[in-house]
């Protein structure tokens, strides 16, 4: 049996930081890098743009085959990880093939979640989570005239402005009551409905769809209040849910929730075993329980650690915990959130919307510390801010200031503080 | 992605010196925006008059966030120059670069729509001539680490110096930019006490070393460069001598040396001290200063004993009265100042007497932690204790490294134990002799250039 000292399944940004990691304290010691997909190293983030056509296909890859070879990773393209044997340190692939391993990465990503919608299995859809995916998807919009995008998150509002740009008429279908929900708030979420509406497209919130059937078109959609939509082109962009099928039989010692449960060194339950991004679950800064918090730079710092901790590098510092960071750009306009979207008891709110600019910011403060803050064409330094959260430094002396220039501001600080 | 290990040049910011005007910011709107929009530069000056000035800018990362998290694989570090490079055509806009840089190195431009970062101008970069007040510098020093650390260390592992010597330090730099075509004096001091002259028939070096007297290294070193040239062999002769070995007894061999002129290059490490033997005083020794000679006590005949009662001699303007070829001083807290000065003393060393005079803080004699060898360094220059200079006869004599601001010599003294005792009459005593002989030093600078 083929046997490494270093295993790491997956090839996104929390597999690469873990190799890079482990390669910064242990140059020689055996290392594999195990992935389902058969292209090179890539970020799921990028795919709208592959879609829309920004991005060429073959201009994305995170590393080369040199990176690979320069670090004597071995590489194995396109093979699965089926099941996790550890009471014996074996990795199971779908070849049916084993890989003994001394430590084990699982940073396995996730997966379209597919909603339960009757006749969701007699029609045919996209979904967005790998390039192949992109791909199609990006020679069917060009066909498209009259597209549905099923979840009006991060995913499906990127693959819906592409779809309105390429001319298609657009309808997104989302359960919440507003879009990016999670994300934005209410105002914001306004604001970047306007963007879509203004651009021709459809947004319907606070709905739900009941069936779905085939049609001469494509596939018609009957919506919980009776009406029905037709489409040539669906996207199901619902959700993602971690990959972690392969932790069955002995695997089942994983303990896992919503995702693969992790400490702050990101080690599972099995001594042996880390797991680090999309799917695990681990400690978030504002709460003492674990939290999925599937974003990319999380997933840097869980993979960073989780190397770290593998390699035995005594430079480690625990995760401090995930705090919620997403960026969002659409129709020309930026919308920014860092932090907690929730309000906890005696907290602060405090807003600010200019009409006319579309400028949008919103604070969140406790005992005179940031716990959040979005902006909407308000651009702020979301990394100085991420760090005024983590080090829960008091701003009360400089709040009306900050308010009114929260760039300026967090600049000052992050350049007498951490510089 | 670029496996790390070089140096790299970098753009600093001394903050006293900035006052704020913005013609930085200015400057590189310009360049890069062809805007004199100061929001559009990618250097930006923050803070205000009563906060004092702070940068924020790229700081090309060796551990780059903006690149681990960026999806679009637009930003890559160059392993050659150090920079982070932004590859417009790969960008996405997605702005996660700036949720990773903690620093606010990389930001949106709104006249662009893009985001923005500093690449130095690819290594000429516009801001720092554009300011006014020197708070902005291009250091190039990383030269130092790239190309000496692949030089070969002439000097055995494992010498057996003090934990934080800076001598150490100073002759396995020194040693490797010779380079092996040399031939080394080492008089009694710390140099051979720690290790050149070797162990049990073995030398310490990988060039011929010899062991000297005190008092005739520059005689014998003299002598054996001149049955070099004899056979029509070019080797460097160098001596690294003690401040003790050069100023005291050895002082009219090396002054011999000097007016005729011998082809030798002559360093001091002056640690103001017979460190070697047991911290004894030398005649570098500074005023006030604790040695095992100049005790601390109670005294006799009713003299309190509180150091040193004299005032150091000043060896290196002495050496310039000897019209040498070449004289300069130099500290390890400015290694690019050193390294300059090695390399035009070697050279002057081909013509005639070049003389090196390193100041060189001594964790063991001047009583502080070993960690705090740069600092105690830096400090003496900082407040112009000693002064970093150079003279040929040609130029005359002129400051490589004036201090405009100087920090009063107290920033100095109280980095070590060897002035603790010091009393207020004492300490003003030491602060009016720097300026004193800042003052001689500017004076003699004026005149040789005039």
């Amino acid at each position: 049996m083929e046997h490494t000292k270093y295993l790491v399944v997956g090839s996104s940004h929390a597999a690469l930081e873990a190799v890079t990691a482990i390669r910064m304290h242990d140059a020689k010691g055996s290392l594999t890098l195990l992935t389902r997909d058969p292209h090179l190293p890539y970020s799921p983030t990028v795919l709208p743009y592959v879609v829309s056509g920004r991005s060429s296909p073959d201009g994305i890859f995170l590393r080369d085959e040199k990176f690979f070879a320069d670090n004597r990773v071995q590489l194995k393209r396109g093979t699965a990880l089926k099941a996790l044997h550890v009471e014996r340190n074996a990795a199971e692939l779908a070849d049916g093939s084993e890989i003994a391993y001394e430590k084990i990465l699982l940073a396995t990503g996730a997966s379209p979640a597919i909603p339960p919608i009757p006749g969701i299995d007699t029609v045919s859809y996209h979904v967005l989570r790998t390039l192949d995916d992109a791909t199609k998807l990006n020679a069917a919009i060009k066909q498209s005239k009259q597209a549905v995008v099923l979840g009006a998150g991060l995913v499906g509002m990127h693959a819906a402005e592409n779809l309105v740009k390429v001319g298609a008429g657009v309808t997104v279908v989302e359960m919440a009551k507003q879009l990016t929900d999670g994300y934005f708030d209410a105002t914001a979420a306004a604001l970047i409905e306007k963007a879509f509406t203004d651009n021709g497209a459809t947004i319907l919130t606070g709905s739900r769809v009941v069936k779905l059937a085939p049609s001469s078109k494509g596939v018609t959609l009957t919506l919980e209040n009776g009406t029905t939509l037709e489409a040539d082109l669906l996207l199901v962009a619902t959700g993602v849910r971690p990959n972690m099928a392969y932790l069955n039989g002995s695997g089942q010692l994983v303990l896992h929730d919503k995702g693969i449960l992790v400490s702050d060194s990101m080690q599972t339950s099995v001594a042996n075993v880390w797991a680090a991004g999309d799917c695990a679950q681990a400690k978030g800064f504002f709460t003492d329980s674990k939290v999925m918090n599937a974003i990319l730079p999380d997933a840097t710092e869980q993979g960073r650690i989780a190397g770290m901790a593998m390699a035995g590098d005594p430079g480690l510092k625990t995760y401090p915990g995930g705090v919620p960071l997403n960026t969002y750009h659409f129709f020309g306009r930026h919308a920014i959130s860092v932090g907690s979207s929730k309000v906890p008891e005696g907290a602060e709110v405090v807003t600010r919307f200019d009409e006319a600019s579309g400028r949008y910011l919103k604070a969140i403060f406790k005992d005179g510390c940031l716990l959040g803050i979005y902006g909407v064409n308000e651009f702020f330094d979301a990394g100085v801010m991420c760090q005024l959260i983590l080090r829960r430094i008091d701003l009360s002396a400089v709040k009306q200031r900050f308010l009114a220039e929260p760039m300026k501001v967090g600049r000052e600080i992050m350049s007498k503080t951490w510089r | 992605m670029a496996m790390f290990g070089g140096a790299y040049n970098t753009i600093a910011f001394d903050a006293a010196k900035c006052d704020g005007c913005g013609d930085c910011m200015t400057a590189c709107a310009t360049a890069k925006t062809g805007t004199v929009d100061q929001s559009r530069s990618r250097i930006q000056i923050v803070g205000s008059e009563h906060d004092g000035f702070e940068l924020a800018l790229c700081r090309q990362c060796g551990d780059p966030k903006c690149v681990t998290v960026c999806p679009a694989a637009a930003l890559t570090k160059n392993g050659d120059s150090g920079v982070i490079e932004w590859n417009a055509s790969k960008c996405v806009d997605c702005l996660l670069c700036t949720v990773g840089c903690a620093y606010a190195g990389i930001a949106l431009d709104a006249g662009s729509g893009h985001v923005a970062k500093c690449d130095t101008c690819d290594g000429a970069p516009a801001c720092v001539p554009a300011c006014p007040h020197q708070a902005l510098t291009y250091i190039t020093t990383s030269r130092i680490y790239n190309e000496v650390g692949d030089w070969e260390d002439l000097f055995a592992p494992g010498l057996a110096g003090c934990q934080g010597c800076n001598t150490e330090l100073l002759m396995r730099h020194t040693l490797r930019r010779v380079g092996p075509e040399t031939v080394l004096a080492t008089p009694p001091g710390c140099v051979p006490g720690m290790g050149s002259v070797g162990f049990n028939g073995t030398t310490g070096t990988k060039v011929p070393v010899f062991h000297p007297l005190l008092t005739n290294t520059a005689a014998m070193l003299a002598g054996i460069k001149r049955q070099y040239r004899r056979v029509g062999r070019e080797v460097n002769a160098l001596a690294i001598a003690g401040d003790g070995g050069a100023s005291d007894v050895g002082f009219q061999s090396l002054s011999g040396a000097a007016e005729r002129n011998e082809q030798i290059l002559f360093m001091v490490v002056d640690n103001e001290g017979y460190m070697n033997t047991g911290m004894q005083r030398s005649s570098c020794t500074p005023y006030g200063a604790w040695t095992s000679t100049t005790p601390i006590g109670k005294g006799s005949g009713g003299m309190p004993s509180q150091g040193k009662t004299q005032d150091a001699k000043n060896l290196p303007l002495i050496m310039v009265n000897h019209r040498c070829e070449y004289v300069a001083t130099a500290s390890t807290a400015y290694m690019q100042d050193l390294y300059d000065k090695l390399d035009k003393a070697i050279q002057a060393s081909k013509r005639g007497f070049a003389y090196l005079h390193v100041y060189s803080p001594c964790t063991t004699g001047w009583r502080f932690p070993t960690d705090q060898n740069m600092e105690v360094a830096r400090k003496a220059v900082e407040t112009n204790f000693v002064m970093l200079w150079e003279y040929n006869p040609k130029d005359g004599l002129e400051f490589t490294r004036p201090v405009d601001d100087p920090l009063p010599v107290t920033e100095y003294l109280k980095a070590m134990g060897r002035f603790r005792h010091l009393s207020p009459d004492q300490i003003s005593h030491i602060q009016g002799k720097v300026v004193e002989n800042l003052a001689f030093v500017k004076q003699m600078a004026h005149r040789q250039s005039a």
